[in-house]
């Protein structure tokens, strides 16, 4: 009783703690702490989405008209770019008159879109501050861009992740759940009890093997196989991702669907051969139903390592952060997002905490699952009695 | 016994193995207290290098003990700046951001440069490109060329790789090359420089970039061309050597002025010729 309740407590615990590291996100600007974007003074525009900040500073957009303000060309300016308009002399030798000359760029530049600290924020300022919206839950959860470092504004749009994680657990378990199940069948009622013997514990072994060298594995010979078998440009694809996992998963699945069907009692067995069954309706209307619940833990557990699993899709799947439409294309799931970007993330920074709003997608993604299973499983018993 | 005894007889258990552990472990800095100690912390494109350093001059030194973090070269500057380490590595020059931190705290800083690090442009072997500019880089990499017809080459869609946003080598493509323009989202990212190598060496259609030290045959590196495609430079040691090589950049140590006494034997061992040998067997370009 006492090690459950401390296992409940730290289960609730670390969701706490993931919800609110990742609830932080929503109470922010996109835009780097303590920085400012400002224009000139006599610039009409007030306000910048920040896909439309992105494309200014990537120069896709250089005409304020673009916006709806002024024909006038936009000229960048970053902090870093003072040292081009003034010597170091200039900007004294402390940088004292650092926040004067940005001032002055600012003001006899008509075009000018600035970015930087608002430390340097001269007092008599005569440039106008862009407002920057705090992000909001439905733009994070429909955003399509995910650029998480870009400067000056992160793009925080997470839903390719998330389709990314979809498609990938979904092709794996397709591909798993027929072949896991039809090898715990052969196992458990066609097979001989000494090639079970030798079956079993290699398939077990599969579950052993760490997850970095499947990656591997994916990364040398499936994505070769299937860059020639479709002919594709690239084949760091969502297919080679499930194919890794769903090999990754098949151990889960046969071991735990086996061990459900060998438990059928031996009586319910003969009786179904005796009243003229053949061996494989047997199977089907006897052991199959019978063993149901254990199946489709097993099938869970399958879909739960595959959901959550980092490495192995990290290293296979190319990790573009784009829409998928279909699996033969690179993905990027959340795990593997997580996994890589998490490491040089700033401690409670945007980031940092939007990765923490990741992994509570990724949490929520999980739960609906297992609720879905318990239903499942639950309506399945009652029928039974 | 349930398994819950078991867990309480467990967990105090492990509990008083850690803390015995890590007092030997503050036994141990005590110990080498009495000679000198210093911290080096700060871009992990230098840390591989600064710990060869450091693992050679402590056979030599014994006296001086030296101790390595990484986190990022903005995690070694703010370091240096609070006083936590005595020398912050940098693959990159000081923001003026940071300089003007660095005059408001009154602190007088000395940077040194230790050693190059070169990017080379790779393709398949299969590729008949062999030169592109910094212009079709960029534009490569921000998703407006994506046939290889277009550079010179078969008809081919562009395969573009690049490592995680986490990697310095990351931020220093996007500077170098791609004139602070966002990479395209379709573009492939990998984990690792290997992992890089690996894929361009079996995609036809593919680009990446590495560091110089992963020059291998199963890949073909590209001359580049930083002016408009007058004159194109391979990527070699001797090229980055003397500068002609565009995508390069120094690595540095710094360290404040007030603290240079401390730090002397780790910044002239990595400078003299035993340290710039070990600059060469990581993979780095030495600075003569």
């Amino acid at each position: 009783m006492l090690s459950s309740a401390a296992t409940s407590i730290t289960v609730v615990l670390i969701v706490f703690f993931l919800f609110i590291e990742g609830a932080g996100v929503f109470s922010k600007k996109p835009i780097e702490e303590g920085f400012l974007l400002a224009v000139h003074a006599s610039n009409p525009i007030n306000k910048l989405e920040p896909s439309q900040v992105k494309d200014i500073f990537d120069q896709k957009i250089t005409n304020w008209k673009q916006l709806g303000g002024k024909n006038e060309p936009i000229v960048l300016f970053r902090t870093e770019d003072i040292t081009e308009f003034y010597t170091e002399e200039e900007l004294g030798e402390n940088f004292e008159y650092f926040p004067a000359k940005i001032d002055e760029y600012v003001s006899k530049t008509p075009g000018v879109i600035a970015f930087f600290s608002d430390k340097y924020k001269a007092k008599d300022f005569h440039g106008k501050e862009l407002e920057i919206n705090k992000i909001k839950i439905f733009e994070f959860l429909s955003g399509e861009e995910w650029f998480p470092t870009a400067q000056p504004i992160a793009q925080m749009g997470v839903k390719a992740l998330i389709y990314g994680t979809l498609w990938v657990s979904f092709g794996a378990i397709l591909l798993a759940l027929p072949i896991g199940l039809a090898a715990a069948i052969y196992l458990s009622e066609i097979a001989k009890k000494r090639t079970r013997n030798i079956l079993k514990p290699l398939i077990e072994l599969l579950a052993g093997i760490p997850s970095v060298v499947y990656g591997f594995f994916g990364l040398v010979v499936i994505v070769p196989l299937i860059q020639s078998v479709f002919g594709l440009p690239v084949g760091e694809t969502g297919l080679a991702g499930s194919i890794v996992l769903a090999i990754m998963a098949l151990p889960t699945i046969i071991t735990i669907s086996e061990d459900a069907m060998r438990t059928t009692p031996r009586a319910m067995k003969e009786a179904s051969l005796a009243l003229g069954a053949s061996h494989w309706q047997t199977i089907y209307k006897v052991v199959i139903p019978y063993s149901a619940s254990g199946i489709t833990a097993g099938a869970i557990l399958g879909i739960g390592r595959a959901i959550g699993e980092t490495m192995a899709v990290l290293m296979v799947t190319g990790n573009a952060a784009i829409m998928p439409h279909t699996l033969l294309a690179p993905l990027r799931t959340i795990p593997a997002t997580i996994a890589a970007e998490l490491g040089e993330a700033a401690n409670g920074g945007l980031h940092y905490q939007s990765l923490f709003a990741l992994g509570c997608i990724l949490f929520l993604i999980t739960f609906c699952i297992n609720m879905l299973v318990e239903l499942v499983t639950n309506r399945g018993s009652h029928k039974k009695h | 016994m349930t398994i819950k005894t078991k867990l309480f007889l467990i967990l105090p258990l492990i509990g008083m193995l850690s803390c015995g552990k890590a007092k030997n472990e503050e036994k141990g800095s005590e110990d080498k207290a009495s000679s000198v100690s210093v911290t080096i912390k700060g871009s992990d494109t230098v840390l591989p290098l600064a710990q060869k350093e450091a693992e050679e001059m402590m056979k030599t030194n014994p006296e001086v003990s030296v101790t390595i973090v990484g986190g990022g070269t903005g995690v070694g500057v703010t370091a240096l700046l609070d006083g936590t380490t005595d020398i912050a590595m940098a693959s990159r020059e000081l923001k003026t951001e940071e300089k003007l931190k660095f005059s408001e705290a009154k602190k007088e800083i000395e940077t040194v440069t230790i050693a190059f690090d070169a990017l080379a442009i790779i393709v398949n072997p299969a590729n008949k490109v062999g030169q592109l500019t910094r212009e079709q880089l960029e534009k490569i990499y921000t998703g407006q060329i994506k046939n290889w017809k277009e550079v010179g080459g078969e008809d081919a869609k562009i395969v573009a790789y690049s490592r995680e946003s986490s990697s310095g080598t990351y931020e220093f493509f996007k500077e170098e090359v791609m004139d602070k323009k966002n990479y395209a989202s379709d573009i492939l990212s990998m984990p690792a420089t290997g992992a890089i190598v690996q894929a361009v060496s079996q995609t036809k259609g593919a680009i990446g970039y590495v560091g110089l030290a992963y020059e291998t045959k199963e890949v073909k590196q590209l001359s580049v061309s930083y002016d408009q495609g007058k004159t194109f430079v391979a990527p070699s040691v001797a090229s980055a050597k003397d500068k002609s090589y565009p995508i390069s950049r120094p690595l540095f140590y710094i360290f404040d002025k007030a603290n240079a006494a401390k730090v002397k034997t780790v910044v002239d061992y990595a400078l003299s010729p035993e340290g710039q040998k070990n600059v060469s067997e990581v993979g780095y370009v030495p600075l003569k």
